[in-house]
C-alpha cells in the first residue's frame, strides 16, 4: 500500500543556523537538508548565509562556497559544473534540477535545497541511484544487431539520425524519474521516464535490430504502463527534453504492432 | 536484506508481455464515450422532469434506449479498466487482488442494474 506519511526516522527536525559572514551586505539565505547516516539523528534543515557579492551566480557556486568556507561536512555530488554530467541534480526551490545550471537569481527569497525526492539518501544531498542505474542498464542501452558488423560503419541517413534528437541528450541526472509520482509509488517495477526515454532512443534507432525484443521487454503493466502522462518529467528536465512524449511514442508502437 | 544483485532487482519477474491490449481497449472506450456521453446527456436531459408515462414512452423508442444502454455498458467497462489502473498504482499485495475483484463485481453489477432498468422501461 502506498505510504503517505514519513517513517519516524525520516521526520524532519530543526537544524543548525550557521553564522552570517562578516561584513557582507548582499546576503542570500539557504535552507539545506542534512542527514548523516553515522550520527543516528533524524534529518534536519540547516540555515546558511552566503555573500552574493563574493560568489558565482549559480546555486552550485553557493553550495561549493558553503562547503569551502562555512561547513565542510555538507555533502553533495558535483563534477562538470556545466550541465553535462548530471551529478549535481537536487531539488532546488521545489524543482528537480541541476545546481550548476540553475541561477541564484531564479529563486526569490530563501533558497531551499533538498535531495532528489523519494530516493534513499546516502548523506545530505546525495541520493542512492543504484536502482535507477540498474533500470537503465536493464533496457540494454546499446546497439543490438544480428547482421555482422559492416567493415567500416553502420550507416544512418540524416533523417533517421534526426529522430534521435531530443533523446540522445539525456544525461541521466534522474531529475525526471524522481519527479514522477508513478515512480515514487511504483519505482521498484516502473522503469521511470529516464530509462524509458533511453529505451525509445534505441527502439527508434534505424541501425538497431532488436526493436521487437525491446518492445516485448517493455510491454508490461508496470514497466511501461504506469506512465499516466502526468508530465512532471518534461516540466522538470534541466535539458529541456520530453520523456513523456518518448513514452507515448513507445505506447503508440505497442498498439501499431498489435492492431 | 537479501543478496540480490541490482540488476536482478531491476529486472524482477521480467515483462508480463501484456498491457498494450488494456491500453488500446481504454483508448477505444474513451473514443466511444466521447460520442456516447453527449448523446446520452441530450437524450436523458430532454426526458428529465417528465411524468412516469412520458419517460416510459420516451424510453420505449429505440434511439434513447440504445444510447442509454450503450452509455451504461461502455462507461462501466471504462470505469473497470480505469479503476484497475488506479488500484495497481496505489494498492499492493493481497489487498490489490481483493480490490480488483470487488471493483470488477461493482462494475459489472452496476452495468447489469442499469441495463436491466432501461430494458424494463423499453420493453
Amino acid at each position: 500500500m502506498v505510504q503517505l506519511t514519513l517513517p519516524k526516522n525520516s521526520r524532519m527536525t530543526s537544524g543548525k543556523t550557521w553564522p552570517k559572514p562578516a561584513n557582507a551586505k548582499n546576503l542570500k539565505e539557504f535552507h539545506i537538508y542534512r542527514w548523516n547516516p553515522d550520527d543516528g539523528k533524524n534529518p534536519s534543515v540547516d540555515t546558511y548565509f552566503v555573500d552574493l557579492d563574493d560568489c558565482g551566480p549559480m546555486i552550485l557556486d553557493a553550495i561549493i562556497k558553503i562547503k569551502n568556507e562555512i561547513d565542510p561536512t555538507l555533502t553533495f555530488r558535483r563534477s562538470c559544473r556545466e550541465g553535462i554530467c548530471g551529478s549535481c541534480a537536487m531539488n532546488i526551490d521545489g524543482i528537480n534540477t541541476l545546481a550548476c545550471t540553475y541561477g541564484m537569481a531564479e529563486v526569490k527569497g530563501v533558497v531551499k535545497i533538498y535531495p532528489l525526492p523519494h530516493m534513499p539518501v546516502i548523506k545530505d544531498l546525495i541520493p542512492d541511484l543504484t536502482h535507477f542505474y540498474a533500470q537503465h542498464a536493464s533496457i540494454k542501452p546499446w546497439l543490438e544487431t544480428e547482421t555482422p558488423a559492416p567493415v567500416k560503419e553502420w550507416k544512418q541517413s540524416v533523417d533517421d539520425r534526426s529522430k534521435l534528437d531530443g533523446l540522445y541528450e539525456c544525461i541521466m541526472c534522474a531529475c525526471c524519474s524522481t519527479s514522477c509520482p508513478s515512480y515514487w509509488w511504483n519505482g521498484d517495477r516502473y522503469l521511470g521516464p529516464a530509462a524509458l526515454l533511453h529505451a525509445y532512443r534505441w527502439i527508434i534507432d534505424s541501425r538497431d535490430e532488436g526493436t521487437g525484443e525491446r518492445l516485448d521487454e517493455l510491454e508490461d503493466p508496470f514497466k511501461l504502463y504506469r506512465c499516466h502522462t502526468i508530465m512532471n518529467c518534461a516540466k522538470t528536465c534541466p535539458k529541456g527534453l520530453n520523456p513523456a512524449l518518448a513514452i507515448s511514442q513507445i505506447k503508440k508502437l505497442m498498439v501499431e504492432r498489435t492492431v | 536484506m537479501s543478496y540480490l544483485t541490482d540488476r536482478k532487482r531491476a529486472t524482477g519477474l521480467g515483462s508480463a508481455k501484456s498491457g498494450a491490449a488494456h491500453h488500446w481497449s481504454m483508448t477505444i472506450s474513451s473514443v466511444a464515450l466521447l460520442v456516447l456521453i453527449p448523446l446520452f446527456v441530450f437524450t436523458f436531459g430532454s426526458a428529465l422532469g417528465g411524468t412516469y408515462e412520458e419517460i416510459l414512452a420516451y424510453y420505449s423508442r429505440p434511439f434513447p434506449a440504445i444510447v442509454a444502454v450503450l452509455t451504461i455498458a461502455v462507461t462501466f467497462k471504462h470505469f473497470n479498466g480505469g479503476v484497475q489502473t488506479l488500484i495497481e498504482d496505489y494498492v499492493h499485495g493481497m489487498a490489490q487482488k481483493v480490490s480488483m475483484i470487488v471493483m470488477t463485481c461493482i462494475s459489472y453489477g452496476a452495468a447489469a442494474v442499469g441495463i436491466f432498468a432501461i430494458a424494463k422501461l423499453a420493453l
